[in-house]
């Protein structure tokens, strides 16, 4: 993975805290506003290394946090387990298949809203809560579920788009090279 | 496994975070300002992307219904300006019986239309963010307003865009009047259902009190911070609280706090 990749998913990032905060039809129609970057912090724990997960997750975790009243950093944390958690196992996990894809992102997006309210509620905020804040996090996860292979499908047209094709295999072989004439 | 820089980079960025949670609330305001002021260019490209597509609509609408819209405006215009003369006497009265009974005299707010620029993109807080700021003589604390009542307060403010936080939030309190009555209460999220939209409580109003549904209710203006008669809305029902030593009533907002795009902030 090059550079650009890497800019790439700290755009996307970036464009995501932006719709969550400008686009208002989730929360109309649903109830409840869909978070995109445990899908992408998701697909970034089984294509990159550590330092991209962590600077997404402070990068990400960040600009959320300065368009809320969240606490600065609150969702930094829950981003940054995540992406370990992931990566640290990222071997077991079939990334390829869209089932896990959906698994992963629905797991990450339920986790993530829970790990920022433990942190909120450790730092002395009051948020508000209720049996409405159920469904808002169903919303949530089922949200980041559906999302997470729209992201790799997102990221791997960028990948061909961007990126230099990889050199095909020729079909000449010295090994099998027939050698005529006398040596 | 780990290796050693990679092991670096998370100490770090957890202390970072560490660092920022034990942030003094006002230092943490600031940081949070300069962090979304990256986002700055985005919300101007979608606010001309507003404006634009508003023009094409203007453009696209008959003229015929626009002569028929100024007509109306200007009859309405006409009844406002009866009003206003009327409401100058009534101020010209009050202000004279406030000099008679040595009684400080009630500061004229002006109004400044701010448009929505943002949400909070978390579930849990009600908040938003308007394109006016420190250059447009916003500061902390100053009420918002819609032609339907009261929407919130302005909560931080950097150069050219201000935090609002909204009616319902926990963090949000208002000293309240229950119109044509001297009951006095607390404005405070609904403890009931504290996600609904449109319904908080009125805390702290006496067990003696005679409330009942269908009332206004109206901002105090005790505090100082807040001017007085703002509606805030009515009055659904009510229960006894504290073994009937006090009243909370849940009451439904005024204003439609779920469909804000363009507010007014009352400046001093």
């Amino acid at each position: 993975m090059n550079r650009l990749h890497s800019i790439l998913i700290l755009a996307v990032a970036f464009l995501a805290v932006f719709l969550e905060s400008t686009w208002n039809l989730p929360r109309r129609m649903l109830g409840a506003q869909i978070d995109l970057l445990p899908s992408l912090m998701v697909y970034t724990a089984l294509t990159n290394g550590i330092g991209m997960i962590a600077l997404l997750a402070a990068c990400g975790g960040l600009w959320l946090d300065s368009l809320s009243l969240n606490a600065l950093g609150a969702s930094v944390l829950p981003l940054l387990s995540i992406g370990l958690a992931i990566h640290s196992s990222r071997e077991l996990l079939m990334r390829d298949h869209k089932f896990a894809q959906m698994i992963l992102g629905f797991s990450a997006a339920a986790f993530q809203p829970l790990g920022t309210l433990f942190i909120l509620l450790n730092v002395g905020a009051a948020p508000s809560l209720g049996w409405v804040s159920l469904w808002q996090w169903l919303v949530m996860a089922v949200g980041g579920g559906v999302l997470t292979p729209v992201c790799f499908a997102l990221f791997d047209r960028l990948h061909h788009a961007f990126d230099y094709p990889e050199a095909s295999q020729v079909s000449f072989r010295p090994d099998r090279e027939i050698k005529r004439g006398r040596r | 496994m780990l290796k050693k820089p990679q092991y670096l980079i998370l100490i770090v960025v957890v202390l970072i975070v560490l660092a920022l949670l034990k942030l003094p609330a006002e230092t943490m305001g600031k940081v949070k300002l300069a962090i979304s002021g990256l986002f700055l260019p985005l919300f101007g490209l979608a606010g001309s992307t507003h404006q634009i597509a508003e023009k094409v609509g203007n453009t696209l609408t008959p003229r015929q219904d626009l002569l028929k819209q100024i007509e109306q405006l200007k009859t309405e215009n006409q009844e406002q300006k009866i009003q206003i003369e009327q409401d100058a006497n009534v101020l010209s009265e009050n202000a004279r019986l406030r000099a008679a009974l040595n009684w400080q005299r009630q500061a004229k707010w002006r109004v400044k239309l701010a448009r929505v620029i943002a949400r909070d993109p978390a579930n849990w807080w009600r908040s938003l963010q308007i394109n006016l700021g420190k250059h447009d003589e916003i500061r902390e604390n100053l009420p918002v307003v819609t032609s339907e009542g009261l929407v919130g307060r302005i909560q931080s403010v950097s150069d050219s865009r201000a935090q609002v936080i909204l009616l319902g939030d926990p963090e949000f309190r208002v000293a309240a009047v229950i119109g044509g009555t001297n009951e006095t209460g607390i404005i405070t999220a609904s403890s009931s259902s504290p996600q609904e939209q449109g319904m908080i409580d009125l805390d702290m109003l006496s067990g003696a009190s005679l409330v009942h549904p269908g009332q206004d209710v109206f901002t105090w203006g005790a505090g100082g911070i807040f001017p007085g008669g703002i509606p805030i809305g009515k009055i659904v029902d009510t229960h006894p609280k504290d073994y009937g030593l006090s009243i909370e009533a849940r009451v439904k907002l005024a204003a439609n706090l779920g469909a804000l795009e363009e507010v007014w902030v009352m400046v001093p």
